[in-house]
């Protein structure tokens, strides 16, 4: 064979093509076909099976920043979408370096195998330093990625695309991966060796509200005690109030605060109203504010990673954080009985509230963790006390 | 909480001397610490022997003291100085030990010291084995396994030990056996390099390794482990505050498995092989052991070791204290974590510092991320310790690092392979003993098995003989995404092997993006690296550069600290993100990973350089990639580029940086060998070289233009010769007689350098040393032909004969020359005599026998040279007195070792001048007047012996220290005496010495032995040294040399009977017999001197340590 051949110059199998015009070319991975969802990134160096089964990405293609992704394979444990047979909605990643064979005990799966099984568009070979620099200096674009093994492609026609898709702000994703149905959940966290445990002894219940909840949560939730009932995104108050809870659970969830709350916030006011404890996480935490009477924001960059430090403003201390949202609640728009809890040490914008009569508070960042540090779980014993102390009220 | 303000001094404590196992890291971490509080206004008193850093600088601390590192010394300077506190993490174990003994013997108690950074109940924690499993224990976390088993001692009537009940012992470690199970590792207790140890697989072969174990061991003892081998071993580097934020910087994963030594493991950053699950367990754990230790403030490192089977995690071992590991991570993040432990040392939290990386945009309160993959791999000096084996155990043996950074592991590997400065341009190809012999599967099973310094080059070589990533696993245990990394280059290499280069932009930039040199290239495509480099131009495919921002590009970085990478085009051109300046700019090339002949020193006067043209209002620019060194921190010059040395990587950033603003030029003399060896290729590439041309520095290097310069100017030279081939050696070794100095020309740290006295020596020289020398591509182009493969590399290489001086004095010069005037700025005499290495030779600056005469002539000399090679910047010339005869040994025209002891010793900072002076400013800018110096330094070598078992340890032509340490006194023998005392030595004030000479020595050591008796001394020696020294009345008692029979020698050392060794002896036989005398006092720490000038000196210095106490004085002082 003579070199010209052996060398022939690499077809691109895949594209990213923003809604600005940009193509970025690929190999592609993952499953075939295209999707379209809006570019963001994500600066952690583990977790990517996470990041990719966690709802709240519902609706976007991820930029790994980290150039080795799938080297530990993937497994039937760290996947947080609850429904396993269904996507988390994550529609694409991007990637810098050829998926390896994984090596790790934990790996049941090769990871491109698993990107196609779960219907997820890939794309490697891309210089994601390059591409995370053009979102932090134009903000989040929409996109569409496509994969074609012979490297056909209509690039016009993606421009097209990725120009006309609709933003996300206005978007009410959280239904689109909120459970159907009511269920319960008793599972524990990860132990290793151990595996997952059973709550068979539960103190408390709890009513989670579904906008896309992270297995973790409801891990975390059971772990600290609770008789977990998952309910729908669209669930109203009554019903809720009708399952007779200890403490109501605002999950977090994909897309625009706003978009979900026309239906979410006059039920979190409701319950608010009815001296429920509460506690929210991310999706749920704007909705809280919403509900409170603040507003939320849309973000230029968002945050997307296991780094961020987050000042705790009850404990004075720093805790370092998972973080992956697009929106943010403007601290300046809480009323004066909510109280700004939590604070982003990266750019200054809020991370967390109570109400300072009510037994009500929630945060941005993901206390759950999975993937990231774990130094914010406490935050799961916080809302225990908090239910404990509104009981022990209630009885009194 | 903001500083703290009850305290108004601090001390800290540096590493001392560079030894194995600590280097230039702690030269960083404690330049840091002084730079950081003494901008938080703190005064600081800065305690460090080694001359060579950058922290005993004058003007980077309030007081520094060059003083051993003595809890006596340092005590002395406590009462003297009364620091407020003492902050003792920046100065590795030395500094911690230092620290704990003064707290033990109550001093700082005494003088109201308080310990900053880590206390002494902390240190003790996490430094007893003891109680620091009984620590982890109680937070849950596994320690390996383990048990001592004693032999309880035998007593006589009187209470004296006799011996020890070994059958005992022996039951005792059967007896431990089930509890640590098999594979297990015994270890005899003191004993030197583990001799009678190993790993047990089984029963049987337990029952024999106790057994030898426990007769190795002088008190019958054995420790047993749980044998961890072929585990995972990850560190992580975990900073915390006052306030109890813990934050961890980076991971590091070994790619060497447990049983190799994390110091000299391969060692990857971040982990790569971890879910989250099981990385978030190992931060929680590494936290918790802060947490339980107690390390309230600063950084710490703890190490893991991880089951790859089932992930089982077990605590090794932590530090609570900056380390080697936390200066790689500091540069493989950006994140400076011994300024901001010293920062927490005085109270603030992390959440009140910022992160100067960003520019200040985010605080120091988060974790780094990266989006590249960093590299270390570690430098070994085996060819210097002929006789030790290469075998990486848990000893740590490398004597330097070479850290590479790339997007992906291919990248960041090859870089570091090729950065590492041993020929290699990537995985070259590499001879497999015993292979083509008919059984090479199991040659390649052997050179598998055995981890040693060419470990990854083993795994290449076996994939290209078609042995499997699996069994290759399965004998070396290297984690397999690794080993499928390596099959992928080993995959690409014959693809280019069999359809040559790629013919695209696309394919070779993919190529070039798995980190292959044109070097490389070259030798695959059968081609030359100028046609690939004119291949890659053709093809526009050129790095980009990107930055190291601890945040994975989400914040932008006004921190110009950057490496290389090929990447795709995004949106048009490939990303780079260099943004060079409009400046006037210098860029300066280091020194590449320490070894043996290049450290510190180095180092230091490539800072001083940065330091100088900054001020001087450059651009300054580094280059290098040695991550321990205070060059490589991005605050030392306005640009850094942690950069392989070779030709292709660095002319690649000069076309950058030429691409806009004016490059004035290069600075190549700074930085040792390694950037002289590109030279060469600067000049062709037309590029600027500043200072001294480099034409001057190859005619000082090339015998026939040297001889015909010196002739010139009528300066003498020992009568040499020059030979291009073996036969030619031969010849000129007749010609010129014996015994003769050899060495290969081109070498620092004097390489392969011998003394040859007689016909066998040479024999053994041409056909057993210079193969050693034979580079690997040149063992392959001539397989099967030795003499062809040592004449290849003579060709280039040529062999230098020079006549040796017996006896001769030695001196070396240091000297600043503008090209007309010239500064000397010192003389040194070596303390032992010219063959010594100088870099090996303790030395006298002032010289402390020579005549003014003789001085004023050496300074003549020294001058004619300077101007004669045009020499712009620094020069270094060492000179041997024979007979009142100058001879010229050996002309340096750029920095040499000694520039930072005398910048010290004369108070001028003459790294600093020269670097000006190379950038067009004349000498006389600069005011520099020769000046009487009313005290003297002496500069004493460190030597790494203990750790090479069976190495001899006499002194010769091939340098062997590692470090070196400063004695500085208004007296020659106090000073002498403090160069001991900070070298380790503990200088007995009583005893007995044994004394053992060859002929030609015995009448030169009369003065001494009568000294040495004078001091209340008794002296012992065999028949030969004993019968000359009683008939010259000095009473002497003989003692049986080893071959004698017993008692002898080595058994009165072992005794401890001996508590000073002078032994000078020469010839084969001789040195053979005498070997294991001086492997007993090195190993039973005895302080012997293999010189009798060294002895004499020796002797000097313990009349002065007993006739008056020492006295500390601060740097400064002596300049006042």
């Amino acid at each position: 064979m003579k070199a010209q051949d052996a060398w022939s110059a690499p077809k691109p199998t895949a594209l990213l093509v923003l809604a600005d015009g940009t193509v970025i070319e690929g190999r592609g991975v993952g499953a075939l076909g295209k999707a379209s969802g809006e570019v963001c990134f994500n600066t952690a160096m583990t977790g990517y099976e996470e990041i990719l089964t966690d709802p709240s990405y519902a609706g976007q293609i991820i930029t790994f920043t980290f150039p080795h992704i799938g080297n530990v394979g993937t497994n039937e444990d760290d996947i947080e979408t609850v429904r396993m047979e269904e996507t988390s909605g994550v529609r694409g990643a991007v990637l810098r370096t050829d998926i390896t064979s994984p090596s790790n005990y934990r790996s049941g799966n090769h990871f491109d195998a698993w990107l196609k099984a779960r219907g997820i568009v890939g794309l490697t070979g891309v210089d994601t330093r390059a591409l995370t620099a053009l979102i932090r200096e134009k903000g989040m674009q929409n996109a569409v990625i496509a994969h074609n093994p012979e490297g056909e492609f209509d690039v016009e026609a993606l421009k097209a695309e990725a120009a006309g898709l609709p933003a996300l702000e206005g978007l009410d994703l959280a239904k689109t991966v909120s459970t159907p149905t009511t269920y319960e959940w008793t599972e524990t966290t990860w132990e290793w060796q151990e595996g997952f445990g059973a709550q068979d002894k539960p103190a408390h219940h709890v009513v989670a509200l579904d906008f896309g909840v992270k297995r973790n949560i409801l891990r975390l939730l059971a772990e600290a005690g609770c008789r977990v009932t998952v309910v729908p995104a669209t669930t109203s108050a009554e019903d809720i109030l009708a399952l007779k809870p200890d403490g109501v659970f605002l999950s977090n969830g994909p897309g625009d605060p706003a978009a979900t709350g026309e239906y979410a916030v006059p039920t979190i006011r409701t319950l608010v109203d009815a001296g429920m404890p509460l506690f929210g996480i991310c999706l749920g935490h704007q909705m809280l504010a919403l509900a409170l009477g603040g507003t939320t924001q849309k973000m230029h960059q968002g945050h997307h990673g296991a780094n961020h430090p987050v000042h705790d403003y009850t404990t004075n201390k720093v805790e370092i954080t998972s973080m992956n949202h697009g929106f943010a609640v403007s601290a300046g728009s809480l009323p004066d009985n909510v109280e700004e809890t939590h604070v982003s040490l990266f750019d200054g914008t809020n991370c967390g509230l109570r109400v300072k009569d009510a037994p009500v508070f929630s945060v941005q960042h993901h206390p759950e963790a999975s993937p990231g540090p774990q130094d914010s779980h406490y935050l799961f014993s916080r809302f225990i006390e908090q239910i404990e102390n509104h009981k022990a009220k209630v009885a009194a | 909480m903001p500083k703290r303000t009850d305290i108004q001094s601090i001390m800290i404590i540096g590493a001392g001397p560079i030894v194995i196992g600590q280097a230039c890291e702690f030269d960083y971490s404690g330049t840091q610490a002084c730079k950081a509080l003494r901008d938080e206004g703190y005064r600081i008193i800065l305690v460090n022997s080694n001359p060579a850093t950058i922290m005993t600088d004058p003007d980077l601390a309030d007081a520094t003291y060059i003083e051993p590192i003595t809890a006596d010394a340092v005590e002395k300077i406590i009462a003297k100085e009364k620091p407020d506190a003492l902050l003792p993490t920046m100065g590795g174990q030395t500094a911690l030990n230092c620290a704990l003994e003064l707290d033990r013997r109550g001093v700082l108690k005494k003088h109201g010291v308080e310990m900053i950074g880590a206390k002494a109940d902390v240190i003790d924690k996490a430094e007893d084995r003891e109680k620091f499993r009984a620590a982890m224990d109680k937070i849950g976390l596994e320690n390996p396994r383990a048990a001592i088993a004693s032999s309880p001692p035998i007593l006589d009537e009187e209470g004296n030990i006799t011996g020890y009940d070994r059958g005992a012992g022996y039951a005792e470690a059967m007896r431990q056996l089930d509890t640590i199970g098999l594979p297990a590792i015994i270890r005899p207790a003191f004993t030197l390099g583990g001799t009678g140890g190993g790993v047990a697989y089984n029963r049987e072969e337990f029952e024999q390794i106790v057994r030898s174990g426990i007769d190795a061991s002088p008190n019958g003892q054995v420790l047993i482990d749980e044998s961890l081998l072929g585990w995972k071993e990850y560190e992580m580097e975990v900073v915390r505050d006052t306030a109890d934020n813990c934050i961890i910087i980076c991971s590091i994963e070994n790619i060497d498995p447990m049983g190799v030594h994390t110091g000299d493991s391969i060692t990857v950053a971040p982990a790569l092989t971890l879910t989250d699950k099981e990385y978030q367990i190992m931060r929680n754990a590494s936290i918790a052991v802060l947490r339980e230790i107690g390390v309230e403030t600063g950084g710490s490192n703890v190490q893991f070791a991880v089951n790859p089977a089932d992930g089982r995690l077990v605590v090794i071992e932590m530090n609570p204290r900056v380390s080697r590991s936390s200066a790689l991570a500091s540069k493989a993040t950006g994140f400076p974590i011994a300024k901001i432990a010293a920062k927490l040392a005085v109270g603030y939290t992390l959440d009140e510092l910022e992160n100067d990386i960003t520019g200040g945009a985010t605080p120091a309160s988060f974790e780094p991320t990266i989006d590249y993959v960093v590299t270390k791999i570690p430098r070994f000096a085996f060819e210097k310790f002929p006789g030790s084996e290469q075998t990486l155990t848990t000893a740590m043996k490398s004597v330097g690092e070479v850290m590479a950074i790339g997007r992906t592991f291919k990248e960041s590997m090859q870089k570091a392979l090729r950065g590492l400065e041993t020929g290699l341009s990537g995985l070259d190809p590499i001879e497999v003993d015993g292979l083509g012999q008919g059984d090479d599967s199991n040659a390649i099973r052997k050179a598998l098995a055995i981890p040693t310094p060419t470990r990854l080059l083993n795994v290449a070589q076996a994939m290209r003989f078609g042995t499997s990533a699996k069994e290759i696993h399965d004998i070396c245990k290297i984690d397999p995404w690794f080993l499928e990394q390596i099959q992928e280059i080993v995959e690409m290499e014959q693809k280019i092997v069999e359809h040559g280069l790629p013919t695209n932009a696309e394919a070779m930039r993919m190529v070039k993006a798995m980190g292959f040199s044109d070097s490389r290239l070259s030798v695959l495509a059968d081609t030359t690296e100028d046609k690939v480099a004119a291949l890659r131009a053709e093809l526009d495919v050129k790095p980009v550069y990107k930055r190291i921002d601890t945040c994975a590009a989400e914040f932008a970085s006004p921190t110009a600290y950057m490496y290389s990478t090929y990447e795709t085009p995004t949106a048009g051109l490939p990303s780079c993100e260099a943004q060079p300046s409009e400046r006037q700019k210098v860029v300066i090339l280091g020194g590449g990973p320490n070894r043996i002949g290049q450290g510190i020193e180095f180092d230091y006067c490539c800072c001083h350089a940065a330091f100088a043209l900054k001020d001087a209002g450059y651009e300054a620019i580094m280059v290098n990639c040695n991550p321990e060194t205070v060059s490589t921190d991005y605050d030392t010059s306005d640009r850094l580029y942690f950069e392989p040395l070779t030709s292709e990587d660095v002319l690649e950033i000069l076309r950058l940086e030429q691409a806009k603003g004016t490059l004035k030029g290069v600075i190549v003399q700074f930085g040792g060998q390694t950037p002289l060896k590109l030279a060469q290729a600067l000049v062709e590439a037309g590029i600027p070289i500043l200072g001294t041309s480099p034409d001057m520095i190859d005619l000082a290097e090339d015998r026939d233009r040297f001889l015909r310069l010196l002739h010139k100017i009528d300066l003498k030279q020992p009568e040499n010769g020059i030979a291009y081939s073996v036969e030619q050696g031969r010849l000129i070794a007749n010609q010129l007689g014996l015994p003769l100095v050899v060495r290969p020309s081109y070498v620092l740290g004097g390489r392969a350098m011998q003394i040859i006295r007689d016909e066998e020596a040479l024999n053994n020289y041409l056909l057993g040393t210079l193969p050693e020398l034979v580079p690997h591509d040149v063992r392959a182009k001539y397989p099967n032909d030795k003499t062809g493969q040592i004449n290849t590399l003579l060709g280039t290489n040529p062999l230098l004969f020079d006549r040796y001086l017996d006896g001769a004095i030695e001196v070396d010069v240091d000297a600043l020359c503008d090209g007309e005037d010239v500064f000397i700025c010192g003389i040194m005499e070596h303390i032992e005599e010219a063959g010594i290495h100088s870099g090996d030779s303790a030395c006298s600056l002032p010289a402390y026998t020579l005549s003014d005469e003789t001085l004023a002539e050496l300074e003549e000399q020294a001058r004619k040279l300077a101007l004669a090679l045009n020499v712009v910047g620094l020069m270094n010339v060492q000179f041997a007195i024979k007979d009142g005869e100058i001879y010229v040994l050996e002309v340096n025209p750029r920095a040499s070792r000694t520039v930072p002891f005398v910048a010290k010793t004369i108070g001028e900072p003459i790294a600093k001048i020269a670097a000006r002076v190379m950038a067009g400013e004349k000498l006389a800018s600069f005011d520099l007047k020769p000046k009487k110096l009313d005290h003297v330094a002496v500069k004493e070598a460190v030597f790494p012996f203990a750790r090479f078992p069976g190495v001899d340890t006499v002194l010769g032509p091939e340098m062997r220290s590692t470090g070196e340490v400063m004695g500085l006194d208004t007296d020659f023998s106090v000073a002498f005496a403090k160069s001991q005392l900070g070298g380790g030595t503990v200088i007995p004030e009583g005893g007995t010495v044994f004394i053992s000479l060859k002929d030609a020595d015995k009448p030169k050591i009369l003065e001494t032995a009568r000294k040495i008796v004078a001091s209340g001394f008794s002296i012992i020696s065999t028949e030969g040294t004993q019968r000359y020294l009683e008939n010259q009345g000095i009473p002497c008692a003989k003692v049986n040399k080893v071959l004698e029979g017993r008692p002898h020698i080595v058994d009165a050392i072992k005794n401890g009977e001996v508590q000073l060794v002078f032994n000078t002896t020469e010839g084969a036989q001789a040195l053979s017999d005498s070997r294991s005398l001086r492997q007993a006092a090195l190993m039973n720490k005895v302080p012997y001197y293999t010189t009798v000038a060294g002895a004499g000196a020796a002797a000097q210095g313990i009349e002065a340590f007993r006739a008056k106490s020492l006295e500390v004085r601060s740097l400064q002082s002596y300049f006042g």
